[in-house]
């Protein structure tokens, strides 16, 4: 358990970008310590790409039918936007984002022993717009999801 | 007793189902008082974690893209009836709160 814990987390951080791959590398972080780190760059992003890279490692997705959004179409008020995500698939971490914000993303989740895919929570958008909640399981293996649906008056899905 | 957090554990069928409600502003830092026509400093929950059996179960990393007094709900297998779980959350200014309930 704890090897793979660890070793889940050296290819976290190998593959973020600055000091913080290379302090785990040189041990001088505990797992404990970068799993509870909030990943500032992550969150700083200003495009989506950006976001998705900083907390996943990897700016790929990959459209999945696996995963569910609940979400409305049209928000009735930006400030409180309820979404709730849920998938089948052993998740390690969701994030969800909001495309139009200026720091799309709103709330990652990293889950723990016997967590089930499922997250609910309210974020906030004036223009929520594109929806990409991400599952992401495995090690090497991580599978990357995508499903996005452009919120506009006409409700037309834009990708699924 | 936890003055910002409400929580309610539910078990059914092997898994359980915690939510929870949080009292906190969520500022985004982008947001101009409309009196001062100042920024509101940027004042969020960074990080909720939930722990069961010694166990994090979930931690949410948020931003200031929450919504203000946040709701969170998730789903956790092995969890039995009268179990202790605690979730606690930290914010940006270093404030934190937590709470301690059983599952029903």
């Amino acid at each position: 358990m704890k090897t793979s814990m660890k070793r889940r987390v050296f290819l976290k951080g190998s593959v973020a970008s600055g000091a913080l791959g290379v302090a785990v590398g040189a041990g001088l972080l505990t797992p404990q310590a970068v799993l509870a780190a909030w990943p500032k760059a992550a969150f700083e992003a200003k495009k989506v790409p950006e976001a998705i890279n900083a907390f996943m490692g990897s700016e790929t997705t990959e459209a999945s039918d696996k995963i569910e959004i609940k979400a409305p179409d049209i928000a009735e008020n930006g400030a409180v936007v309820p979404i709730t995500v849920s998938t089948d698939m052993a998740a390690e971490s969701i994030a969800v984002i909001a495309e139009n914000n200026p720091s799309p993303l709103a709330a990652a989740f990293e889950m723990g022993p016997g967590a089930q895919g499922y997250v609910s929570t309210r974020s906030e958008g004036g223009r929520p717009a594109l929806r990409q909640p991400q599952g992401r399981q495995g090690d090497h293996r991580r599978l990357r999801r995508l499903i996005g649906y452009l919120r506009t008056p006409r409700r037309q899905p834009l990708k699924h | 007793m936890s003055k910002t957090i409400k929580i309610r554990a539910q078990e059914k069928g092997g898994v359980v189902t915690v939510k929870a409600l949080m009292t906190h502003p969520m500022e985004t830092g982008t947001r101009k008082d409309s009196k001062t026509g100042k920024l509101v400093p940027a004042h969020f929950i960074q990080e909720v974690t939930c722990e069961h059996g010694g166990n994090t179960v979930l931690t949410a990393l948020w931003s200031g893209g929450v919504s203000k007094n946040p709701y969170l709900s998730f789903k956790f297998s092995g969890g039995k009836n009268g179990d202790p779980i605690k979730l606690s959350w930290v914010d940006n200014q270093g404030e934190s709160d937590s709470i301690e309930a059983t599952i029903k």
